[in-house]
């Protein structure tokens, strides 16, 4: 049994799925038109418990906001969301329509330097019969097994030292078999190296050993060429570009057109590497691809029945405590994770931001704050009343229903040598769970 | 998807657990969890055995988000200066994911890598415990 599975099963502990709480714009869509879901609003919760936290992370991504970003009539897809992409291959309903475009060139730009990123190159450059005894879907296998990328180029507006994926994520790509990683070692080199470098990888353990492995693991394009372009995979990891536009069938080199072009604009770097700036040059680049990916940072979106801070995208709070629109804490209104911090940071750090939030709470029941005897009975029964009454107890998928629909993935897996074989559709999931 | 966005990785790799099967007679090893509240909790284990099994078989309050893969660094302890010299090195994979970790010390593990043997006999081990700062900026909740 994992911590995961030990906390569902403490009896104090009730899961609530298919419950979506404020407006449909929050995730459910469709689903919810459908009348599949459930439907709560946050005052209502609010006045059936005691203490409520907020913990929906970061669901929206950022845009580029450049021409062509949306791809055209004609059905070019333009620049993707990577995290769209990762939702397709892992999985999640809502983006099980998406067609990945894998076959008209050879090549996928991804933009931004994060984790995610670095996920999305990784799975388009492992080889499927590697990735067909993970859980990842059979409709995305099967597209990575037709697929016909064999470059992949992450592009970055700034430099080396301000990357934000981490050091594991990185050393997985130096594991793929036959996959050739390029960059610009002599910018690591001399961004290592300068006064102001050398000083500020003393401040970061972390960065000095990415840095490390990053040149050992890399060829540089010249290298690249000397050695022969061959069937070999690469990944370029691009620094100082910023996409400026989105062009579509175009000509490019030997090629008559190529599917899309991204062109980038190279920057220079200005300031000390912890804030470095990127600065414009006059210099453009023009990459061709099948498909771009865009990932450059995520951003919580505002619940309906709690303020909100439009600027930093974030719930304002102090250590975890909501504070209203007044300037006031909310009684029993909490919140943890990226929605609290905005949208940085690993499982560690999310996981002593809950520590922190839950001591708050705990620390507000200890004081008298909330769930004391304020008249108000938050008491299952109370609970069970409220949701019998706002129609959400029909919908409802419990702890012991989940269990259900993972018996059946993990059985649908077993024939596969898969660990589970995912359902990526609501309507067969519920059926699932309730014959 | 939130910060587990960070889980947005191909799932389900169990490639770096090391839930080692014992050898026939391995010996049974007691040692002592410091929680971060300073609670003690005694734990006997078989040689083999990594801290973190250990920890959850005996309801210490220790994470393991991943799952003992070495996928991520909620399951960090700290170890006596002699415990963790006499240690063979921790791999790279495991010092990706200590360089993650909360509060790193010079004595920091995964407890997820590291195994019984007899010599931990008696050995403490110490959660990592967070910096609690409650009012942020100096401001004070101001309450009802």
């Amino acid at each position: 049994m994992n911590k995961f599975d030990q906390v569902a099963a403490n009896e104090r502990v009730r899961y609530f799925g298919n419950v979506l709480i404020g407006d449909s714009s929050n995730g459910g869509g469709s689903d919810a038109e459908n009348g599949h879901v459930g439907k709560l609003s946050l005052s209502a919760i609010r006045e059936a418990y005691d203490g409520v936290v907020l913990a929906y992370g970061a669901s929206r991504d950022r845009l580029l906001g450049i021409p062509g970003e949306n791809g055209t009539a004609s059905g070019r897809i333009g620049i993707l969301s990577a995290r769209l992409f990762v939702a397709w291959y892992n999985g999640m309903p809502e983006a099980q329509n998406l067609e990945p475009d894998l076959t008209s060139f050879d090549k996928v730009v991804i933009i931004g330097h994060g984790n995610v990123a670095l996920d999305c190159a990784r799975v388009l450059l492992t080889s499927p019969d590697a990735l067909a005894t993970t859980d990842i879907t059979e409709r995305a296998l099967n597209a990575l097994r037709a697929s016909k990328i064999r470059h992949v180029e992450m592009a970055g507006r700034r430099g080396p030292l301000q990357v934000s994926f981490t050091t594991k994520e990185l050393r997985e790509m130096t594991k793929i078999d036959g996959l050739r990683i390029l960059c610009d070692r002599g910018l690591i080199t001399t961004e290592c190296q300068s006064p102001a470098g050398k000083a500020y990888l003393d401040t970061s353990r972390p960065l000095k050993r990415m840095m490390d492995l990053l040149l050992k693991h890399s060829i540089s394009e010249e290298g690249a060429e000397q050695q022969g372009a061959g069937a070999a995979k690469t990944f370029t990891l691009s620094f100082l570009r910023s996409p400026t536009e989105v062009l579509f069938d175009q000509q490019w080199g030997s090629y008559s057109s190529v599917p899309q072009l991204v062109r980038f604009r190279i920057n220079r770097l200005e300031g000390a590497p912890a804030s470095a700036k990127a600065v414009p040059t006059d210099s453009t680049v023009d990459i061709p691809c099948a498909m771009a990916l865009r990932s450059i940072g995520y951003a919580s979106i505002p619940l309906e029945g709690a303020p909100f801070d439009k600027r930093r995208n974030i719930i304002p709070n102090i250590a975890g405590r909501v504070v209203g629109e007044d300037g006031h804490v909310m009684p029993g209104l909490y919140v943890s994770g990226w929605v609290k911090r905005g949208p940085i940071g690993v499982i560690a750090t999310t996981m002593q931001d809950a520590y922190r939030t839950a001591d708050a709470v705990l620390m507000d029941v200890d004081n008298g704050y909330i769930a004391g005897d304020s008249g108000r009975a938050s008491s299952r029964e109370n609970i069970d009343r409220m949701l019998a009454s706002e129609g959400v107890a029909g919908a409802r998928v419990t702890n012991d229903d989940w269990k259900r629909l993972e018996a059946f993935e993990i059985a649908a897996g077993e024939p596969m040598g898969k660990p589970r074989e995912k359902v990526t559709d609501v309507p067969k999931m519920l059926e699932i769970i309730r014959t | 998807m939130g910060a587990l966005a960070r889980r947005v990785r191909l799932p389900s790799r169990h490639q770096a657990a090391v839930f080692s099967t014992s050898p026939p007679g391995s010996k049974q090893v007691t040692v002592t969890f410091i929680e971060p509240d300073g609670n003690e909790v005694r734990a006997t284990g078989e040689e083999g055995t990594n801290l973190m099994e250990l920890a959850h078989e005996n309801d210490v309050d220790l994470e393991g988000a991943c799952e003992g893969a070495c996928a991520c660094s909620t399951c960090h302890v700290i170890l006596e200066d002699e415990v963790f010299d006499g240690l063979p090195e921790p791999t790279d994979e495991e010092n990706d994911m200590l360089d993650l970790a909360f509060g790193l010390t010079d004595t920091s593990r995964l407890g997820c890598q590291v195994l019984l043997t007899p010599e931990m006999e008696g050995m403490r081990i110490k959660l990592p415990s967070a910096t609690r700062n409650f009012y942020v900026d100096g401001a004070k909740p101001a309450h009802h």
